[in-house]
């Protein structure tokens, strides 16, 4: 029976029937969820990795071991998992081995735009693209008979509108063949120089089969389309964007819609594009097929006509194929912008109204806290990838000293065990004068509550060994430790003066739980006393969503409060009340 | 032939969920249906938008400008945001309910009078409810989702007794009483 799947899920469901038997996975928008949906198959051996590197080596692991594996990440996280990623493609694999990466044209919720089927071309790797939650489902379990065919790991590359979009898909049983034998062979696993010049020549034999593949069987197997409709425009696309096409154009062009970008076809791109007057290469991010194209001497209209910037969608490719453009209502109204802000309740809020009020530099780091950022709070200055808050501090204050009195990091209690327990090593070992702050809310929030090293709790919610942050910073030379709780300022406040001023490295654990886990207790909204409140506006300096000003004084609205305090802290004339 | 419906709002106020509800319900007429929606940071007090897209065939998961053929909006600022989307003969079913977004709140912008007004004085064919009344007449302020589907609900052709059946597949069954009283309050407002 068809059903809707979320594109995530229904990359999940593949790996089931596909008999996937171990995934590791990092989280990161907008791939979390096809680790999360992995996880409720009992056949899956599932799991969250500290980071993408540990994930993609415990995949590979896996698949050498005769096991069909996978691991799941967004596009950064691929930054991280090159390193493994590099070397595997020369491995190859025993059983299949998939990886998914989710890029995020538009920037969703991403620091940077890059395009990963850059990652297939360099690191020689297979990569499908699916367009719809049918196609996730197919591709994912195709990719695995691919994997196993070529000797090669493969890179299943979504997009966010893929992976959260909801579409048809058809589940059918699982097959599981259960483990392949393993035999050593350090010829093929051992990379070493000269085993590993040995390996490459088979890489490139293999990358000629892929694409020999690629012009013919891929056609037969339903992994890349053509349909000529006649006309005298041709369409070359893949992914989402085939989606958008289709639907701006319809049947008055030809499509040439390619599942497998790597290796990427010569003879049928070739043959197709002659049929055609004009050619156009549709393709979000940066122009990978379009290159190709020109390469192989065919001429396509691509990042001339369309750009290398954004998401691409079915106006865009109406505007610039057809001339054609919609019409639409306006209103004479002059609409503010909605940003993202923490969470009434969130514990980092009392963090950053202090390090705002003590006006210190903060390198901040990637997570929820990344709003920190944000007006009226302001209190971040740098913000790059996972662990580059503790470590460019480092570098801050090495640059010039003087910063080590009035410079602080901020990072997630997931982010630091990711990458910012590397920085903080470095800090230690390198004599540096840094502060510092684990903003350790016992969950991976802004990717929607992953548990992680340092909760105590595996994927499937099963109690585990958690990480103790304070002897781990004791065990790496760091003994300046403490731990605040943020929802009171003062004691906040402190501990941050204090730090800032003590010779050597410092951390400070500023520990309270995500206001959205469901174990939270919250306390009853508060409410302002309107004869008390003399409208100074304190109380609007913490950015709080259930704070505003109604007919000149503080409101606080009762469906978002949830009695964290903060508020009532800043207020001089007591207006702050329980309700 | 594809109809296009947006449901926005703002984060928290339960877009997510009013999407599942109404796909279900979709899937169960048996039409080709794609839902598309954003997780992530713009979930946190953001403006957030979800788009169901039902027909014969759907391509495209996104709604753009002039493409919408019913918007329902979960805040009074957000249907003043998203107005462009709708078709210039669509519906435009608004919650009275107003969330200052922070730019308001910090006084870097105006939250805009008479927002509904000169959403009427463009033509277009408003519906206005006050659903937060409505669900905490249900028995919880969450349920305003429920209610907005309710109120939708009674403007397309498909029966009430799918529509029930959607939210009872959607909710918590702990919850279950409480939505379906949402529902009906919102279908019958």
């Amino acid at each position: 029976m068809k059903r809707l799947y979320l594109g995530n899920e229904a990359v999940a469901r593949g790996l089931y029937e596909a008999g996937c038997r171990v995934a590791s996975s990092y989280p990161g928008t907008p791939s979390t969820e096809i680790t999360e949906f992995a996880s409720k198959y009992d056949e899956i051996y599932c799991e969250w990795a500290p980071n993408e590197k540990v994930a993609t080596e415990t995949a590979a692991g896996a698949a050498i071991a005769g096991a069909r594996s996978f691991c799941a990440m967004k596009h950064v996280g691929l930054n991280v998992a090159a390193d493994p990623l590099f070397t595997a493609s020369y491995t190859g694999v025993n059983a299949g081995m998939l990886i998914a990466v989710a890029d995020d044209p538009g920037m969703h919720s991403s620091q940077n735009e890059q395009d990963s089927r850059h990652y297939a071309l360099a690191s020689k790797t297979m990569m499908l693209e699916p367009s719809d939650s049918a196609e996730c489902l197919y591709f994912t379990k195709k990719a695995y008979e691919l994997s196993e065919k070529f000797d090669t790991p493969v890179i299943l590359r979504l997009t966010t509108r893929v992976s959260h979009s909801r579409s048809l898909a058809e589940e059918s049983e699982r097959v599981d063949n259960g483990l392949l034998p393993y035999e050593k062979n350090p010829q093929k696993y051992v990379m070493m120089p000269a085993m590993a010049i040995k390996r490459h020549v088979v890489v490139e034999d293999r990358i000629l089969k892929q694409t020999a593949w690629n012009e013919k069987e891929a056609f037969d197997e339903g992994i890349n389309k053509m349909e000529i409709n006649g006309g005298d425009i041709g369409v070359i696309t893949s992914g989402i964007c085939y989606q958008y096409a289709k639907e701006a154009l319809g049947d008055k062009v030809s499509y040439l819609k390619l599942g497998c970008v790597y290796p990427l076809p010569v003879n049928v791109i070739k043959e197709f594009a002659s049929k055609f007057k004009t050619v156009y290469v549709i393709e979000e991010l940066d122009d990978y097929i379009e290159s190709h194209c020109k390469k192989i001497g065919v001429n396509v209209l691509g990042k001339d006509v369309f750009t290398l910037q954004g998401e691409y969608f079915q106006s865009l490719v109406k505007k610039v194929v057809l001339g054609e453009e919609n019409k639409y209502l306006k209103a004479d109204i002059e609409v503010p912008a909605r940003p993202p802000v923490l969470c009434a309740g969130c514990p980092h809020r009392g963090l950053f109204y202090a390090l705002k009020k003590l006006g210190v530099t903060v390198s901040g780091d990637i997570g929820c806290y990344t709003l920190g950022a944000l007006a009226p709070l302001t209190a971040i200055d740098t913000c790059i990838c996972m662990g580059a808050s503790v470590s460019s501090l480092h570098g801050r204050n090495k640059a010039d000293p003087s910063n080590a009195s009035k410079s602080v990091a901020v990072i997630g209690d997931s982010t630091f065990i990711h990458s910012g327990v590397t920085g903080l090593i470095n800090v230690a070992y390198n004599k540096s004068n840094t502060v510092t702050i684990i903003l350790d809310n016992s969950i991976t929030g802004m990717t929607g509550h992953q548990q992680n090293p340092t909760t105590g709790l595996t994927i499937k919610g099963d109690p585990t060994t958690a990480v103790n942050l304070e002897k781990l910073a004791e065990a790496v030379g760091i003994h300046n430790v403490r731990v605040v709780d943020p929802y009171d300022l003062i004691e906040t406040e402190k501990a941050i003066k204090e730090e800032l001023t003590t010779d050597g490295p410092s951390l400070i654990i500023s520990r309270r739980p995500c206001a959205l886990l469901k174990y939270v207790k919250h306390n009853p909204p508060l409410e302002v006393a309107f004869d008390k409140c003399r409208s100074c506006k304190m109380c609007m300096k913490i950015g709080c969503p259930a704070i505003s000003m109604k007919d000149g004084k503080a409101f606080i609205d009762f469906t978002q409060c949830v009695g964290c305090g903060v508020c009532k802290q800043l207020c001089k004339f007591d207006a702050i009340r329980n309700q | 032939m594809t109809t296009s419906i947006m449901i926005v709002g703002v984060g928290g106020q339960g877009t997510l969920l009013a999407s599942r509800i109404l796909g279900s319900a979709l899937v169960s007429e048996g039409y080709d249906v794609k839902v598309s929606e954003v997780h992530g940071m713009s979930q946190r007090g953001g403006s957030v938008v979800t788009y169901v897209k039902f027909g014969d065939k759907v391509y495209s998961p996104v709604i753009e400008k002039g493409e919408a053929d019913i918007i329902l909006s979960f805040e009074q600022l957000e249907a003043a945001r998203w107005l462009p989307y709708l078709k210039p003969d669509g519906k435009l079913i608004v919650n009275t309910q107003k969330i200052d977004p922070m730019t308001v709140v910090t006084g870097a912008a105006k939250y805009p009078d008479n927002v509904l007004e000169t959403l009427s004085a463009t033509g277009v064919d408003l519906i206005t409810l006050d659903s937060l009344s409505l669900a905490l007449k249900a028995g919880s302020a969450k349920a305003v989702n429920v209610v907005l589907i309710g109120a939708m609900a009674s403007k397309t052709d498909i029966a009430k007794d799918k529509w029930l059946k959607a939210v009872e597949e959607n909710v918590p069954p702990k919850f279950k009483e409480l939505n379906l009283k949402a529902f009906e309050l919102g279908y019958n407002s």
